[in-house]
């Protein structure tokens, strides 16, 4: 759960970064609070659509793996696919981490997501469908459970993280869209043409961009970890701004981070 | 009903002919098993005859494609009668690339008295020989035969989900995921293709071929289902490629029923038109809907199968039940609609009394000529007894096929591993 932690306390400073507020210590915490209990309702269902998009990505890439995958099978994930990119396009909340990041540990990260299989009418309406307000209390639960341990008091981590991406999108968004149209292609180009040399062009070209943005994650957590929520902007000089404590914390994290780096 | 248990490898298609006669299946091993239904006994007017097997021949091995470095499998996909000529019978069955036409005949004589051969087939001395007879026919204790008589290999890329013969009995389609093509029945050679939907760019493909029918009385109609919902009926006298459809069928959506899973439980696994051409029905995820073929914007009547499931499609999804293909089936009269389910349910809707129940296809639940007990799935809330709660229903255990005798009352459904013939009691 530390790397999580370690998530957590990023993407908190991130958010605010982004959404514009006054820079402030982690001791603000009522602010916190306050911006982010407006998002509070969103997030389960950005968590789950993106769980859904993982779970897409990950069958896609398991039809490879077999000797012929089923073309009707794959043209129907990957159209879903397409419909949760466009949707997450339109929010603004397009993640291309976690797009990428899915040949590793996305089936551990999976979530129950019954709540996307409620119709639209239903969920503007708030209505519970039985069987999901159990759900959707044990996953709240987990959440503040989880949030009492960390920094960040916010009950709903995830929403920093989507808006994270934001940053990353505003920077990236040609590039992320372009390699996962690429990525989309060539599971269709290889499902033509079926030959174990395409099949490894294919892995061999998501784990390359997963290496990129893992370095990207690295330089953002080792930064954002020093000094006073300084962000982004300590991203070229990270010592000049340090306090000796902070030093001493940034060794551990920085041990922390190559370990969960060597782990996964 | 009565009801008779046959085990066997995983079962991919039943078909029955059509007198209703024989019932053939194909399953997982490349083997087609066909069923006999015994003569009425006289004397015993208060049931039919049971069905029994009469012939078994392995009709598709597995291939290999070198150039692919793929391995083709061996599973017999559908299987269609032709209408029977002469003593013998013929069907056509397929795998995923070839289709072969089979003749099962019969032989019930053998002939006796060679002059050139011993009984048991070797050679005699031509010096040995001082008189001559003409050898006769003399009975032998039934076989049945299978002989391949046609193979049709090499006209598709994808992988067939269909056949389907003409009412002209001279001429078949077999259909893959992006193309349809016509063949005659005695040239192998050559094929025509009918419909191309394979997008010049392969990474702009969104929609496949799901299932394709001839229709029962006009010889140049034809329809074909897509991922997507959508039915397309053709005339081939328009032109010879029919990409461009002379009727299209489709249900606009319910934008209240919207999810990311809509598209995918709109996608259609079956299509079958009744016996009177009137109407056709198909099959999606979560219901039948019967077509009026003179209405092109909503289906005349819709049937839901498993409702209660809508709210579990993600982990249908999850564990890729939704992908599961169900068929659907006409009665002989075209009054009653059947279909499959999980747990080994299957459905029947009348279409006159709008009444409908659910069966059980286990051996468990069912002794053997006792009348089937009828089923409910309780959704939510309080679960009455003998009521089985969606949560306990076991997706492994699904009925995709389903086929109903052309002129009575008999049924075959297969389960994974079993096919049950069920009949009504006459009385």
């Amino acid at each position: 759960m530390g790397e999580e932690e370690g998530l957590h306390q990023t993407q908190l400073l991130d958010t605010m970064f982004v959404r514009g507020l006054k820079r402030k210590c982690i001791d603000g915490e009522e602010d916190i609070e306050g911006t982010l209990a407006g998002i509070k309702a969103i997030p389960s269902y950005n968590l789950q659509r993106q769980s859904l998009l993982d779970m897409s990505l990950v069958k896609l890439q398991l039809c490879h793996m077999l000797v012929e995958p089923n073309l009707c099978r794959s043209v129907l994930i990957a159209n879903t696919v397409r419909q949760i990119q466009e949707e997450m396009t339109q929010d603004g909340t397009w993640q291309m981490i976690n797009t990428q990041s899915t040949g590793q540990t996305s089936l551990d990260r999976l979530v129950s997501t019954d709540i996307l299989c409620r119709s639209s009418r239903e969920q503007a309406e708030g209505k519970q469908v039985p069987g999901y307000s159990n759900f959707n209390k044990d996953f709240e639960d987990d959440q503040t459970q989880d949030s009492s341990e960390t920094m960040s008091t916010a009950s709903s981590v995830q929403a920093p993280r989507n808006l994270q991406s934001n940053v990353w999108e505003m920077e990236n968004a040609q590039e992320n869209r372009g390699n996962f149209q690429k990525s989309l292609d060539q599971i269709f180009e290889t499902l033509e043409n079926k030959s174990p040399n395409s099949v490894e062009d294919l892995f061999s070209e998501v784990d390359n961009s997963y290496y990129d943005l893992d370095t990207m994650l690295t330089g953002m957590m080792s930064n954002t970890k020093m000094g006073h929520c300084d962000g982004l902007e300590t991203f070229s000089s990270p010592t000049t701004t340090t306090s000796n404590s902070n030093c001493k914390s940034d060794l551990n994290e920085l041990d922390h981070i190559v370990e969960i780096l060597v782990e996964s | 009903m009565s009801e008779h248990l046959h085990p066997t490898d995983i079962i991919s298609t039943v078909e029955f002919n059509h007198s209703g006669e024989l019932l053939a299946t194909g399953d997982k091993g490349g083997r087609v098993v066909i069923f006999q239904q015994e003569q009425e006994n006289k004397t015993q007017s208060h049931s039919r005859g049971e069905y029994n097997v009469y012939s078994t021949f392995q009709s598709h091995e597995p291939e290999f494609d070198y150039l692919k470095s793929l391995e083709i499998e061996e599973k017999i996909n559908k299987i269609r009668w032709l209408p029977q000529k002469n003593a013998a019978q013929f069907l056509l069955s397929t795998n995923d690339k070839t289709i072969k036409l089979w003749k099962i005949s019969e032989r019930d004589k053998r002939p006796e008295g060679y002059n050139l051969k011993e009984e048991d087939g070797r050679y005699r001395d031509p010096t040995t020989v001082t008189t001559l007879r003409v050898p006769v026919f003399r009975p032998m204790d039934l076989m049945v035969e299978a002989s391949p008589r046609r193979i049709f290999a090499n006209a598709h890329t994808y992988h067939i989900n269909s056949i389907s013969i003409n009412s002209d009995y001279e001429t078949y389609l077999s259909a893959d995921d992006l193309r349809i093509n016509l063949w005659h029945l005695e040239i192998t050679d050559r094929s025509f293709n009918i419909v191309d939907i394979k997008p010049a760019n392969m990474e702009e493909l969104t929609e496949v071929i799901t299932a394709a029918e001839f229709h029962p009385n006009s010889c140049n109609t034809f329809v074909y289902s897509s991922s997507k919902g959508t039915i397309r009926l053709c005339d081939m006298r328009a032109s010879a490629l029919c990409d461009r459809h002379s009727k299209l069928f489709e249900e606009p959506e319910d934008p209240s029923n919207r999810s990311f899973f809509s598209e995918i439980i709109s996608s259609i696994s079956d299509v079958k038109f009744s016996h009177s051409g009137r109407y056709m029905m198909t099959r999606d995820y979560l219901s039948v809907k019967i077509w009026d073929l003179n209405m092109e914007n909503r289906p005349v009547e819709t049937y839901q199968v498993h409702e209660y499931l809508r709210s579990k499609l993600c982990s249908l999804y999850e564990n890729d039940c939704i992908f599961d293909k169900f068929e659907c089936c006409w009665n002989g009269s075209d009054s009653i609609v059947m279909t499959g389910s999980y747990n080994n349910f299957f459905r029947m809707f009348d279409r006159n009394t709008k009444r409908d129940i659910t069966l059980e296809a286990s051996r468990e639940n069912n002794k053997p000529r006792t009348v089937l007990k009828p089923r409910k799935v309780c959704a939510s809330g309080k679960r009455k007894k003998d009521e089985i709660s969606v949560d306990s229903l076991d997706f492994n255990k699904k009925i995709l096929h389903t086929a109903w005798h052309p002129k009575e009352n008999i049924i075959a459904v297969a389960t994974t591993n079993n096919l049950y013939i069920f009949q009504d009691k006459m009385n």
